[in-house]
């Protein structure tokens, strides 16, 4: 049977990409920058001065009404209900077996009104899993097709956004959220990201995409501000030992096992809760540990062995440019996931010796 | 510097080889090392291993994935660059020159009839004549 050719999404700042140089892949639906420059140039920028991220393909969820945060807070694993105005959280969406559905941010926006950031590659699973668990207790939009989101981090990214915002970025506790204009349009601005440095997120209508992406290039060129692709993106979060779904976390996996049990507030009543609750008592099986190689690139889905025999699977693995290193997050038997332990990666037939690590691999100077 | 060098051989694979004699040279091309992105990873055989005409000689891995160098001819190996093993990054900079991978006695130098000329690797990869740049 035919089908049609799966059409790629645009992001509104499509020609900018283009305009600079990059390099495009299907990413989820979408057509996005994997890298311009370069992986390792991108990433040192982030690390050391400023990266801007086009992360218009992220799901936006919104909540609104009296019983908004009620069902945000069933929806969620993190204690959402603690959240005042002004205040975001990361958590996970569950099933009832306890299994990983999608990692979000939860934002309260508004007194009444809640944000909830999801993976763009879970969307639709996202939109169906939330509604039908909504109620009637509160209003649900999804906003993704109209919401641009354009991501500043680094070091010296509070400095360039303070400098286009009407707001004080620069007082913003981190998993802060406000509003205010940027470069003359009406944002919603978060001290969130996924890169393991300081750094903001800015929520604004796709008719103002091009503009903040243009005045934020521009007021960071003495910084030395660079466009950042997904590339970049997730050499960063591994450093950072962020979870990526799909790849730590995803429908086979629960918060115990993939080191999210801070994620979990088990005192409440959550999708998933009691199943996660059981899964604690009786201890995982199986841990998510960071590794260090020693000659080889782990990659995602590659076998980790221990004498020998097969013991567990990469979940994702990389160069890391700050580290130096060679490093990978992997699921190992609860009996060697000790820091310290020797085990190896089999890459092309070859058993490369690895070390478990403590993570993150990278954390930022204080 | 041309990005197609005028003095060498290359395959369709984008490996380049520098014949002197009995012995040549091999590395990949700047075309490639451009697709493949920043290189930080490279596995290539001893000396002593013998190496054949478009199999697999080695790898190299960017950021993003491992690639295979195919070789472009068959020989003995004779030497292997230890610098692009330890610092990766030279093939990126230096693909003709400091990022060559290995040096291999030729069983067979009709093979190199078989390979691309510059002006057919320049078509190959779609670069029009003269065009060299950077």
């Amino acid at each position: 049977m035919a089908t049609a050719p799966a059409t790629l999404r645009r992001t509104p700042l499509y020609e900018r990409h283009a305009a600079l140089g990059a390099k495009m892949v299907a990413f989820a639906g979408y057509e996005m920058p994997i890298q311009y420059a370069g992986i390792v140039a991108e990433h040192r920028a982030v690390r050391s001065g400023a990266g801007l991220f086009d992360l218009s393909h992220m799901g936006e969820f919104h909540f609104t009404g009296a019983g908004a945060g009620a069902v945000v807070d069933r929806l969620v694993s993190s204690d959402v209900a603690a959240l005042a105005p002004g205040q975001a959280r990361y958590g996970l969406l569950c099933n009832e077996r306890g299994t990983i559905v999608d990692d979000v941010i939860v934002y309260r926006v508004a007194d009444a009104q809640y944000l909830m950031v999801v993976n763009a590659a879970n969307l639709a699973k996202d939109r169906a899993h939330v509604l039908a668990h909504l109620g009637n207790d509160a209003a649900f939009e999804d906003r993704s097709l109209g919401t641009a989101l354009v991501a500043i981090q680094g070091p010296r990214a509070a400095e360039i956004l303070a400098s286009r915002a009407e707001a004080d970025v620069r007082g913003l506790p981190s998993f802060a959220v406000t509003h205010g204009n940027v470069a003359g349009a009406p944002a919603t601005i978060a001290r969130t990201g996924y890169t393991g440095e300081d750094g903001f997120e800015v929520f604004v209508s796709n008719d103002a995409a091009t503009r903040i992406w243009d005045a934020l290039l521009a007021a960071g060129s003495e910084a030395g501000i660079v466009p950042v692709g997904l590339g970049a993106r997730d050499t960063l979060r591994l450093e950072a030992r962020y979870s990526l779904y799909g790849n730590e976390i995803d429908e086979t996996t629960d918060p115990i096992e993939a080191g999210l049990a801070w994620t979990c507030r088990l005192e409440k009543d959550f999708l998933g809760r009691d199943a996660i609750a059981a899964r604690k008592a009786q201890g995982p099986s199986r841990r998510i540990v960071g590794l260090v190689l020693e000659g080889g690139v782990a990659r995602h889905g590659h076998e980790v062995t221990a004498d020998g025999r097969v013991v567990g699977r990469v979940t994702s693995g990389t160069y890391g440019p700050t580290v130096d290193k060679n490093i990978a997050l992997a699921y190992v038997p609860t009996g060697i996931s000790k820091v310290g332990t020797a085990v190896a990666v089999r890459i092309r037939g070859r058993d490369v010796p690895a070390t478990v690590v403590k993570t993150p691999f990278y954390r930022r100077p204080e | 510097m041309s990005t197609v060098p005028d003095d060498l051989r290359y395959s369709k694979e984008h490996e380049w080889v520098r014949a002197d004699g009995e012995i040549a040279t091999i590395g990949i091309t700047h075309f490639a090392q451009e697709q493949l992105g920043d290189v930080v990873f490279v596995e290539l055989p001893e000396k002593g291993a013998t190496v054949r005409q478009f199999s697999s000689l080695g790898v190299v891995e960017s950021v993003k994935a491992a690639s295979d160098i195919y070789s472009p001819v068959s020989g003995e190996v004779m030497e292997r660059n230890v610098k692009v093993i330890e610092s990766p990054e030279l093939v990126n900079d230096a693909p003709y020159g400091d990022g060559w991978m290995i040096k291999v006695r030729l069983a067979d130098k009709g093979e190199l009839r078989q390979l691309l000329s510059p002006a057919d690797y320049r078509s190959h990869i779609g670069e029009t004549a003269g065009a060299g740049g950077d």
